[in-house]
């Protein structure tokens, strides 16, 4: 027995230093981090400790910035992308035919390079001094007027960078929704059927409460990837994110961890907190809600 | 007899209706399956046009009559798209291999072993996955500098390694093995090793694929941790040297090249991504998320 | 309410798709139910018998063939407008309504001049799980139910539009034994009690012939015989009928016609009259004819065997087995279809049997004839022959 107990810690011994030095150290110091005021990566030494780091950060322009791009993000992806991945789900379910193609076509996107796809988005939209780029080519074909959506106005930029980050996240949400909806066991529709039950109502009375537990999991999922999100706005607006006006809290932290206005964990370490204790609450909120109304766990 | 042509005019309708929700539903699924393909077409599109030809288009064409790949060369020759290929590659490969090695060993003891403090552990091992990446970033970037290996691959690779998701997922697997067989090769003297190398792996080889699978889609696609820890050229992995193409390379405007290194970039993934779908999503659908 | 089933046929394209030929899973069903019986669809998996109750609920068209209600024509309806019940193999209770809600689900479909009031429909509801003893239990969700309690809630919320027929798709197969047998009374009592038209769908002969007014016995899609459950058994119109019913199954032997007598084997005979009294049913008896000489397939039933020194059967004793009231007797015979055979005797008759043999005189009553090619009966009445 006691042979067998050093053993297994000898099997665990790789994980628990990796997980150790890279994660549970790391989360203890980034809390340090955070309070030590006038910290200098250069010399390695602080003035005190503090809440100075966190009074700076929620002041500071860019973060609030950050913080306003981050949310519209939010608000305006998540439920859409859940939307979208719902109509698509149940067209799918509902067809014989193709199913298989458009399964994997959809899923696509899962596994390309989002920096490298972002490029090909950036080109679609953006509006140059020789063409006015495909997107604008299709505005104007139905009268409208050329924007430039990488250079120009806010909510052009928004628009990109919702439409791609719908574009990204879409295919998990399809894929999560087919298989939810195709193991509803089947007796259940016809039962309802036999019943004479509208489809719209077999969708709001069955199908729904059937894969709420899907849906509370892809919005709580949905509400954490997209307070994170960070690489596809690179992809679309270059990495100098405050330039553009389009940063996001992550890229804050990052911003301010490395590159030309690097050098400053400590205010890195508060927005990561910031930001952590935004996710932590939000993801609460919707734990609460879902056990509310998911009809079992 | 009323009541039957009554019954007959609702079946019509009721297939008229069906007819036209099935046109309806291939009509949306098309219709996104289009959005999804189409920068995929207009990035190969554009990478076969020539330079001059891009240029001139003030409205873009839809396709082109003189395909060249001339881009592709300049891909290779005017960025060092090669490299960053290869760093890509030894990092998700080495990044890959460690982290089934962890991975297996942990889920190993913590499926089949039985030691004090297991469940305390795993529990605490579980509650790691809450954490966000971004929080252990900034210490790990102020580590690894401090140890000196920004720009290798060894400063690349290390904080890429574990993945608490992978351990879980694994372990759940190895659970599934019944116990018998276990009991059955400790009565004919299998050594603990031995039963996780011929019994355990072979059984769970599926999962092992898929694992590695999204891992290999991971680390193919990492971007911010490279970001921080190289800014020497020679360590840029691919989602690197993209951005790298995009604000350096080329001169700012050769949108054709950079179309052609996309592509180049992106054709592993997909390959594999056609080779194993079903795997791969099979996988992602048991819990795999993005990020 | 009495349904006509007229060369129902349901055919379906080859999942081989190489194969063009459809795979043909109902074929030419001609039956009328009678108003208010309970009627066994009996055969095993993939006979076509759930196929079949698919298309009288309207969940499945029929390829050809005609369904009437009565006199009304359904075959083109949807399930919706035929007024069936339909309680399910899983009984698809919605996990996320309490049981009430559960049973009110079909009422709330209706619409224009039949919608009703939520009182009406609570009335309706609790009235119905009252006629299956659940009325104590509205308020609790399926996952809080025991299975024999999701069943009964499973016909309420069957009953509760007072349907013309009633489907039950294996009812009893997700029950454990104990909880089979109870049910199975209930579905009776029910079925009584409303008189509903009922058919039910069943793999297991047991449950239809407890419950049924008729069993229809289906292989591979054809209808084998319809008949009471004790004709079914006493008169199989073929081996696979005498085959598929009763426990245990019937003993088959490879025998021999001549001169009027059945041999099983050398030394075994029996002599044989062709049946002339018997008339009705199977198409290919043929009264009155003389039987011809050549090899036939014989049934005996497990208790249509005495064990006596002299009887004519003479096999090897495997093993006796003592079932409480019975006892069964497995024996070896050269000519029985896999080398044994099980009897039934009653346990008065043991003092017979012991040592390497044993000797049995056939019951007369309990031994069937069939043609040796087609399986199909050959009406004969027997007499020893000694």
């Amino acid at each position: 027995m006691d042979k067998n107990n050093s053993k297994a810690w000898l099997y665990l011994l790789p994980a628990m230093i990796f997980l150790g030095v890279f994660m549970i150290y790391p989360l203890f110091d980034v809390m340090i981090y955070s309070v030590e005021e006038g910290y200098n990566s250069a010399s390695q030494t602080y003035f005190g400790i503090g809440p100075y780091n966190y009074n700076y950060v929620l002041r500071d322009p860019y973060f609030l910035q950050a913080l306003k791009n981050t949310f519209i993000l939010v608000v305006i992806t998540v439920p859409l992308s859940t939307g979208i991945a719902l109509l698509i789900s149940v067209g799918l379910n509902s067809i014989v035919k193709l199913r298989d193609f458009f399964q994997t076509v959809f899923f696509l996107p899962y596994v390309t390079n989002t920096l490298a796809v972002g490029l090909v988005f950036m080109i679609l939209f953006k509006k140059t001094p020789y063409s006015d780029g495909f997107a604008n080519l299709l505005i104007t074909a139905v009268g409208g007027t050329a924007v430039d959506f990488i250079d120009g106005p806010y909510w052009a930029k928004m628009f990109v960078m919702c439409f791609y980050t719908v574009w990204v996240v879409l295919p998990f949400k399809i894929l999560i929704l087919t298989s939810a909806l195709a193991s509803v066991n089947p007796d259940y529709y016809k039962a309802a059927r036999v019943d004479g039950t509208s489809r719209l109502r077999i969708f709001t009375r069955i199908t729904l409460p059937m894969i709420s537990p899907m849906i509370f999991y892809l919005v709580i999922t949905g509400f954490i990837g997209a307070f994170k999100a960070y690489s596809d706005v690179v992809a679309i607006f270059g990495t100098d994110l405050n330039a553009a006006g389009m940063n996001t809290i992550v890229g804050y932290v990052y911003d301010m961890l490395y590159g030309d206005s690097g050098g400053y964990p400590s205010f890195a370490a508060a927005a990561a907190l910031i930001l952590f204790a935004i996710v932590l609450t939000i993801t609460c909120i919707n734990l609460l809600i879902s056990k509310k109304n998911t009809h079992y766990a | 007899m009323h009541q039957n042509t009554d019954f007959s005019a609702i079946e019509k309708q009721a297939q008229r209706n069906e007819r036209i929700r099935k046109v309806l539903t291939y009509v949306l699924l098309t219709f996104w399956a289009i959005i999804v393909l189409f920068p995929f077409y207009w990035m190969i599109l554009t990478s076969v046009k020539s330079y001059s030809a891009y240029n001139s288009e003030y409205i873009p064409k839809l396709y082109t009559l003189s395909p060249t790949l001339q881009n592709y060369l300049d891909a290779f020759t005017a960025v060092s798209l090669g490299r960053y290929f290869l760093n890509t590659l030894i990092f998700t490969v080495v990044t890959t291999a460690l982290m089934m090695v962890v991975t297996v060993f942990a889920a190993f003891a913590f499926a089949r072993l039985k030691f004090k403090g297991k469940d305390l552990l795993f529990t605490l091992f579980l509650s790691l996955m809450m954490i966000p990446n971004e929080l252990v970033i900034i210490t790990n970037f102020v580590t690894i500098t401090n140890a000196g290996l920004r720009n290798s691959y060894m400063g690349l690779i290390l904080p890429s390694v574990t993945s608490v998701f992978y351990i879980y997922l694994l372990k759940e697997n190895f659970e599934q093995i019944p116990e018998e067989l276990y009991k059955a090769a400790k009565v004919d003297g299998t050594s603990d090793f031995k039963y996780l190398w011929k019994v355990m792996l072979p059984i769970c080889q599926p999962t092992m694929v898929t694992i590695a699978i999204l891992k290999v889609i991971e680390c193919w696609n990492s971007y911010v941790w490279p970001r921080l820890i190289t800014d020497d050229e020679a360590y840029f992995l691919v989602s690197n040297g993209i951005q790298e193409i995009r604000e350096n390379g080329f001169g700012r405007e050769n949108i054709p090249a950079m179309m052609a290194a996309v592509v180049v970039i992106s054709i592993p993934l997909i390959v594999l991504f056609i080779i194993f779908h079903k795997k791969i999503m099979a996988g992602v659908s048991r819990g795999g998320t993005k990020g | 309410m009495k349904i006509v089933l007229q060369n129902l046929t349901k055919r379906y394209p080859n999942r081989n798709k190489k194969i063009k030929e459809d795979v043909i899973a109902v074929n030419n069903f001609n039956f009328e139910i009678p108003d208010g019986k309970l009627i066994g669809l009996l055969g095993p998996s993939g006979c076509g018998k759930s196929t079949t109750l698919n298309m009288i609920c309207g969940l499945e068209k029929p390829s050809d063939g005609k369904i009437f209600f009565g006199d009304d024509d359904v075959t083109d309806l949807p399930p919706e407008n035929r007024g069936v019940g339909m309680v399910f193999q899983s009984y698809a209770l919605y996990p996320h309504l309490t049981v009430l809600q559960n049973i009110m689900f079909p009422m709330e479909n209706l619409k224009g001049k039949d919608k009703m009031t939520k009182e009406a429909m609570r009335a309706r509801a609790e009235e119905a799980a009252r006629m299956v003893q659940i009325d104590q239990l509205l308020e609790r969700k399926p996952s809080e139910l025991s299975g024999g309690q999701q069943q009964r809630v499973a016909i309420a919320r069957a009953l509760v539009k007072v349907p013309r027929v009633l489907l039950l798709d294996e009812p009893l197969s997700n029950l454990d034994a104990r909880l089979r047998l109870q049910t199975r009374e209930e579905i009776k009592r029910i079925q009584r009690e409303t008189g509903v038209t009922t058919v039910f769908v069943t793999h297991d002969q047991e449950e239809a012939m407890s419950i049924s007014d008729l069993i229809v016995v289906m292989e591979a899609g054809v209808v084998q015989q319809i008949a009471k459950p004790q004709i079914v058994y006493e008169d199989p119109i073929n081996l696979f009928v005498a085959k598929f019913l009763g426990t245990p199954p019937i003993n088959v032997f490879e025998g021999e016609v001549r001169g009027g007598i059945v041999y099983i084997g050398e030394d075994a005979g029996i002599k044989a009259e062709p049946d002339s009294s018997w008339k009705d049913g199977a198409p290919d008896a043929a009264p009155g004819v003389a039987l011809q000489d050549g090899p036939v397939t014989i049934g005996i039933r497990p208790e249509g065997f005495d064990p006596e020194k002299d009887g004519e059967l003479r096999c090897g004793l495997t093993a006796v087995e003592v079932m409480g009231r019975d006892t069964s007797i497995v024996a070896t015979n050269a000519h029985a279809a896999n080398g044994s055979i099980r009897t039934i005797v009653s346990t008065e008759e043991l003092a017979e049997v012991s040592g390497e043999t044993v000797n049995f005189r056939i019951k007369p009553a309990r031994i069937y004839l069939f043609d040796h090619e087609t399986g199909t009966r050959v009406r004969c009445t027997f007499k020893p022959l000694h």
